[in-house]
């Protein structure tokens, strides 16, 4: 844990110095381009969180095993985090190129449908009924869910190609160090998300662990009554 | 017939059930007592194949049931807190869709054997919603019975059922078991239900804390040994009141 | 029995309770009514033409209605604990899933046979041809909303706050279809079937690849 604490954060003063200092300043965007290594990162993190969410979600349908539920939904939690980063960072990117917060840009559209169908994943963990039923629910959720993204992409990619596209000013020209910077962004999330997961687990561990003892002392305390 | 064995049933983390063994045999009734809350339910649920255990096996005929449930299901009768009727539909209707789920063969005809026999051929058209708690119960018993299962669960069946009522369960259970049929009773009726039953077990915290032949056992005996198994003190009576004082 | 005539036991069973409780039918309806009405009043369609929007606002009606309907095929299950009924029933468990999905499909399928008419007249939409295809697109659209509505509602049905999750579980899982079927039923209804195919198609493999998920997942739905 200390080991990774301290990897992210070197690498989160690296990365910062390779997007803001290090990397050329794009020819037609300017500064705001800037915001760009952290959007791709977020957004790339999202994902790997609902992978993760994914993944878990089968194991614990195979297992029943508690640990999987609580890496899926802490790391659906992430991804949620993750995801609103990339909305705002990727809102704040159009009103600097386009002067507009919102277009219906389809990565960005379909990234807010994503958003959606994983707050409503968590409201089903908040809302369900039953331990070991809000689990099963929640899983059913968190593979068809993910199931679905790729078919969202493609389904608003098509929508909005219907529409006729503007050719707008703001396709970046890619450098050399731009590539950099925007892998050791990406590397910089990857390993807080990681870190970040693993804290969420742990505190759900000890939550569990003190319902556990919690209901030792229970048991301990019916059975002393009845002795005496 | 059906049996479980080892059974061992956590909710988050408390522990409902502790590796409990219940064998059902044919021609035998079992009753199952104990105090609220102390996971007869949720065994009765595990046998009946509802839910799963945490640890331990259900065996049919000595055999796990895993990967042949719906084999298995299809000679359990079950009677839970709950209904399980469909307050729109109607008596005979609630009862044919049952029969057809169950793939009974003459089903009109068995279905009004069975409306005879609970008593509510003259409601066979009158929707469930409009029933008292005791005649959806006897449409309930009716339905637990209508597949001709060889292994009846009874979750506290007596639940609105008025004298005649109680008599005509208590006939069933007889008929079920001298049919060779495995019976699991589980009955707050202490004396009704150990005069009605070849063996008892009680059930305390999750526990099996004593078991035994209901032969020869009168009411007050057994009032007795029910007492001594949940070390319950004798003047404040209550089991459950007991049980929830380490809460306060 | 087979697992067909097992599955066509629980459409049986649902569309009598269904039949019983008439006023369901009829208020999903209505309230798919009121929906087209508050869109007159919004738009008004003697001064304007709606036919640009008139698919979207059709749709919108559709799968409000729909998800109140869903919303009501749990609910009924759940008085009686009745849903437990199937699951002691040695039924395969996922003929339970599939004949609840074909009865929530009959049942928005019933309802569209009433809207899409009075939708036309109401809005003032000049209707003339390709009542076929447009029949296609209803299938197709409804098929994959009653899929995976279905096994949403399922799980809802287990939530506190069912009514109000299953539209904002449904909404996002499903914009792919609201997306594909608003369009080609706007193609249709414009009289341009030219991307009428592709659509379809993109219909029909969302229809199959979720009905076919829930299908397999049902099972571990059940268990209490
Ligand atoms: N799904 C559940 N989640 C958490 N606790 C449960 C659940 N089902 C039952 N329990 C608990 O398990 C215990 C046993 O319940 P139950 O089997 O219904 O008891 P009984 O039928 O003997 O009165 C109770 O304390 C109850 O609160
Ligand atoms: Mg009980």
């Amino acid at each position: 844990m200390k080991i990774l604490a301290w990897l992210t954060g070197i690498l989160g003063v690296v990365a910062l110095y390779l997007a803001f200092i290090v990397a050329p300043e794009e020819a037609v965007m300017g500064p705001p381009q800037r915001i760009f290594y952290f959007h791709v990162a977020s957004a790339w993190t999202a994902y790997l969180g609902f992978l993760v969410v994914f993944v878990a979600s089968i194991a614990y349908l195979r297992t029943g095993a508690r640990k999987w539920d609580r890496l899926a939904f802490s790391s659906a939690e992430l991804g949620v985090f993750f995801t609103s980063m990339a909305l705002l960072s990727g809102m704040t990117w159009g009103r600097a190129a386009w002067g507009i917060w919102w277009d219906w840009e389809p990565r960005l559209t379909s990234t807010f449908i994503l958003w959606l169908v994983y707050i409503g994943y968590l409201f089903t963990q908040m809302t369900a009924e039953g331990d070991e039923k809000r689990a099963r629910i929640a899983a059913g959720l968190g593979i068809i869910g993910f199931l679905d993204v790729p078919i969202i992409h493609m389904s608003v990619r098509w929508w909005r190609s219907l529409h006729p596209e503007v050719v707008r000013p703001g396709k970046m020209q890619m450098e050399p160090m731009m590539g950099v910077a925007l892998l050791f962004a990406v590397v910089t999330f990857t390993l807080f998300y990681v870190y970040m997961l693993k804290w969420r687990v742990r505190t759900e561990d000890l939550r569990d662990r003190l319902f556990h003892l919690k209901e030792i002392m229970r048991q301990r305390g019916a059975a002393a009554s009845r002795r005496g | 017939m059906l049996e479980c064995k080892g059974v061992s049933r956590l909710a988050g983390h408390r522990e409902i059930l502790r590796g409990v063994d219940l064998p059902l045999e044919g021609g035998q009734v079992c009753a199952l007592f104990g105090p609220n809350g102390a996971g007869k339910s949720t065994l009765l649920k595990i046998m009946a194949l509802l839910t799963r255990p945490t640890r331990g096996v259900v065996l049919w005929d000595g055999e796990p049931v895993r990967g042949r449930e719906s084999k298995v299901r299809q000679q359990l009768g079950i009677v839970s807190h709950a209904t399980y009727l469909y307050n729109n539909l109607t008596a005979e209707e609630n009862l044919y869709f049952h029969g057809r789920l169950f793939g009974i063969p003459r089903l009109r005809e068995r279905v009004e054997e069975i409306l005879e026999k609970v008593g509510l051929y003259y409601a066979r058209r009158d929707t469930v919603g409009t029933f008292s708690r005791g005649m959806q119960q006897r449409l309930t018993i009716g339905r637990a019975i209508l597949h001709e299962p060889r292994v009846l669960l009874l979750d506290e069946p007596y639940t609105g059922l008025d004298q005649q009522g109680q008599a005509f369960l208590n006939d069933v259970i007889r008929d079920f078991r001298n049919a060779g049929g495995a019976c699991l009773l589980i009955s707050h009726d202490l004396p009704d239900a150990v005069a009605l039953a070849d063996k008892f077990i009680i059930l305390s915290e999750g526990r099996i804390v004593r078991e035994g032949s209901c032969s020869d056992m009168t009411a007050e005996s057994f009032d007795n040994i029910y007492r001594e198994a949940l070390e319950v003190d004798r003047e404040s009576g209550d089991a459950w009141a007991i049980q929830f004082r380490g809460e306060g | 029995m087979g697992f067909l005539s097992r599955t066509m036991t629980v459409v049986w069973k649902d569309l009598m309770v269904e039949f019983r409780a008439k006023e369901m039918l009829l208020s999903v309806l209505v309230f798919a009514l009121m929906v087209l009405v508050v869109f007159g009043f919004a738009f008004n369609p003697v001064e304007h033409d709606l036919s640009d929007i008139f698919a979207g606002i059709m749709w919108v009606a559709y799968l409000f209605a729909g998800t109140l309907g869903l919303n009501r095929s749990f609910m009924s299950e759940r008085v009686n604990d009745a849903l437990q009924g199937l699951v002691i029933s040695p039924i395969d468990r996922s003929s339970i899933f599939l004949g609840k999905f074909m009865s929530n499909f009959l049942f928005m399928i019933a309802v569209e046979l009433v809207l899409t008419p009075v939708s036309i007249i109401l809005l003032k939409y000049p209707f003339h041809k390709g009542a076929l295809l447009l029949g296609a697109a209803l299938l197709l659209g409804t098929f994959g909303f009653a899929a995976i509505g279905t096994f949403l509602a399922a799980l809802a049905s287990n939530t506190r706050a069912s009514e109000v999750l299953l539209p904002v579980l449904i909404f996002p899982l499903l914009a792919p279809v609201i997306i594909a079927v608003v369009r080609v039923t706007d193609a249709i209804l414009g009289g341009d079937v030219s991307g009428v195919m592709p659509a379809f198609r993109f219909l029909a493999a969302y229809d199959v690849i979720f009905l076919a998920i829930p299908f397999l997942l049902f099972e571990y739905m059940l268990e209490n």
